[in-house]
């Protein structure tokens, strides 16, 4: 399929370009893949077999991505509340804003952590507070969620952004006059074209949250069975130098992150349906 | 619905522009009105007032005689057409044209079956009846035009208010959609406002014309007296090509300061005066003049286009080919009896009739 493309095409060179991001994502991305894939079984199936009884690694998981899941689901409205605000509001600062979305990108995680775990701990400035009211958010669940919060939500502002940009206000206006209350008029008008790049903005944000380590693991208290995260496990197994234990819990972290990843790419497309060009959803 | 707009103003945002200046107007039952002037002259701006968009403004609008804002839209029953469509991407024709029904609250809102119809019934109106089941995107901008039309049509509203709805389509396409329109105008008695800035388009759908100018109202009036009587020399050159004779009034005769052009019998008081008329209105006669004749590519309406050498400038005038013939091309004069006059951007009290000496054709110049 990908050789028969059309001779005049817009970018000048594409089958040499095309050739060279094969071999490209070939040596970047299908090597050590193969190789994560390949390695768990080079001692023979019994790793594997012993992994997959791990009750540990089960928790793990369920932490890793359940976190993931609610702080990626927590962030789409909050993505979108900030992202309307960039765009609508005429807020005083918002360049200041704009450039603070992307900090969290630019911070090294550890840092993220290393800060969240200061704020939110006992003694720290919301920690204090919010142990007053009875909640404890370091060193629980809580802790990883509020962590991965911050570190996905610039993914759902920057994919919701600029579709809102260019989401022309007589959709809205037209709506309006149509009769439509403005909470129908956000329900059936603005929201849906929203949702494609909500739902990008999600996975994104979901695929980052489920890989995280260094923000997390300083306030997730990392108590087995409890708060400790499948990346942390797989570090933990290296460092009790069980490569092949390691590798394991990588391959079935990869293979689920995949059929989730899956699972959020046929979302997408069902939510796009009119909203793109016939058969490119 | 009749409309009522008395002293209207409005300011654009962080700005002490006057975007309409003291706009009054009065539009009747049943007509179908357009707002024409060039870009910027505030003929949006007007419509999107008359719809309730947008923020304050200065004076009173009535539609039927009552205050708009703070009325529940479903209420007001205006059915508006946005230059660009406005319509829902990611919902089907026929979901695009039954919102305005969808969203009604369930008290009010027909049943599923009675939407269904309707929307079926608006289908065949718009002559796309298969299409219900499309989505905006593969349609083109004819179909996408009469789809904005349908959805605003549902609700049956008495006051439709279209914004340049014809900008986007090609010339056969925009003919056939406007005559269409007007057909649909008169059989569902719909008050209509059309903003255009394309003059022959309003002319030819529209009952009125209003002409607007930075904000205000130039002059409204009837498609065929507006040409006849512009109310300023703007009008007189936003409807068409206009010729500008600079001149004289003097003892009841207007004097063009060109020695080439004739002199006509005015009953207007002495002093300066510039005369503009159309290109076909203006005659070439054998004056032994110093005017020549220049023939050119093209013409319109079975009418030849010249160039005509007057002393200081060129100006080209649209006659009978076999005018030609008959007085030759050296020697000429130019006979502009059938101007308007003007004097400080106000017509002239007493100048002649139009209608003096119908010897061309009257046609519809572009």
């Amino acid at each position: 399929m990908v050789f028969c493309l059309r001779r005049r095409d817009g970018l000048p060179g594409l089958s040499i370009s095309i050739a060279f991001t094969l071999v490209w994502i070939g040596l970047i991305v299908a090597l050590p893949l193969t190789a994560l894939v390949l390695r768990p079984w080079q001692d023979g199936g019994g790793v594997m077999l012993r992994v997959l009884h791990d009750a540990r690694m089960y928790a793990a998981l369920r932490v890793s991505f359940g976190c993931a899941a609610l702080a990626a689901a927590i962030d789409v409205p909050l993505g979108l509340l900030l992202a309307w605000a960039l765009v609508r509001a005429r807020l005083p600062g918002r360049r200041a804003i704009d450039a603070l979305i992307d900090l969290p990108f630019a911070l090294p995680t550890a840092v993220t952590g290393i800060t969240l775990a200061t704020l939110y701990g006992p003694t720290g400035w919301v920690g204090a507070l919010l142990a007053r009211a009875g909640i404890r958010v370091a060193y629980t669940p809580a802790g990883i969620v509020a962590a991965l919060m911050f570190v996905g939500l610039p993914f759902i502002v920057r994919a919701v952004e600029p579709v809102l940009r260019g989401l022309p206000p007589e959709l809205e206006e037209a709506g309006l006059l149509l009769g439509a209350s403005p909470l129908q008029n956000f329900r059936r008008v603005i929201l849906p074209p929203l949702l494609p790049p909500l739902v990008a903005g999600f996975s994104l944000a979901f695929a980052r949250c489920i890989g995280e380590y260094g923000s997390v693991i300083f306030i997730a208290g990392n108590q087995p069975f409890r708060s400790e995260i499948a990346p942390l496990l797989i570090v933990v197994r290296l460092q009790e130098y069980d490569y092949n234990g390691a590798t394991a819990i990588a391959l079935i972290l990869l293979m689920s992150a995949l059929a989730c990843m899956t699972g959020v790419a046929a979302l997408r497309r069902r939510v796009s349906r009119g909203l793109v060009a016939r058969g490119a959803a | 619905m009749s409309v009522q707009i008395r002293s209207l103003t409005r300011r654009a945002p962080n700005a002490s522009r006057k975007m309409l200046d003291g706009v009054s107007l009065t539009i009747e039952d049943g007509a179908f009105v357009a707002l024409v002037g060039p870009s910027g002259a505030g003929k949006t701006t007007l419509l999107r007032t008359i719809a309730g968009l947008d923020g304050p403004y200065e004076g009173t609008v009535l539609v039927d005689g009552r205050v708009l804002a703070g009325r529940p839209m479903r209420e007001r029953r205006i059915g508006f057409v946005f230059q660009n469509y406005a319509l829902f991407r990611h919902m089907t024709v026929a979901r695009n044209i039954s919102f305005g029904l969808d969203v009604l609250p369930r008290g009010e809102r027909p049943d599923r079956g009675a939407i269904a119809a309707r929307v079926a019934e608006l289908l065949e109106l718009i002559q796309l009846p298969t299409l219900g089941g499309a989505y905006p995107d593969q349609l083109s901008g004819g179909q996408r035009q009469r789809v904005a039309l349908a959805r605003a049509l549902a609700t049956k509203p008495g006051l439709l208010l279209l914004d340049e709805p014809f900008g986007a389509l090609d010339p056969i396409v925009r003919r056939q959609i406007r005559r269409w329109l007007r057909g649909l105008h008169d059989q569902l008695g719909l008050t209509t406002v059309l903003v255009t800035h394309d003059h022959d388009e309003a002319l030819e759908v529209a009952d009125r014309l209003v002409v607007m100018q930075n904000g205000r109202v130039v002059q409204e009036a009837a498609a065929e007296t507006l040409d006849a009587a512009p109310a300023t020399p703007f009008v007189m050159e936003f409807l068409g090509e206009a010729l500008e004779f600079p001149g004289q009034v003097a003892h009841g005769r207007f004097l063009p300061d060109d020695p080439n052009v004739l002199s006509f019998a005015v009953g207007a008081g002495d002093g300066p005066a510039t005369a503009y008329l159309r290109p076909h209105e203006a005659r070439l006669v054998a004056a032994g003049g110093a005017a020549r004749a220049i023939p050119l590519t093209g013409g319109q309406g079975g009418l030849r286009r010249l160039a005509v050498a007057l002393g200081t400038r060129e100006v080209e005038i649209l006659v009978l080919p076999e005018r030609l013939g008959q007085v030759g091309t050296e020697g000429l004069g130019l006979d502009i009896g059938r101007a308007r006059l003007f004097r400080d951007g106000a017509p002239l009290a007493g100048a002649p009739p139009v209608a003096s000496g119908q010897e061309l054709p009257r046609v519809t110049v572009g």
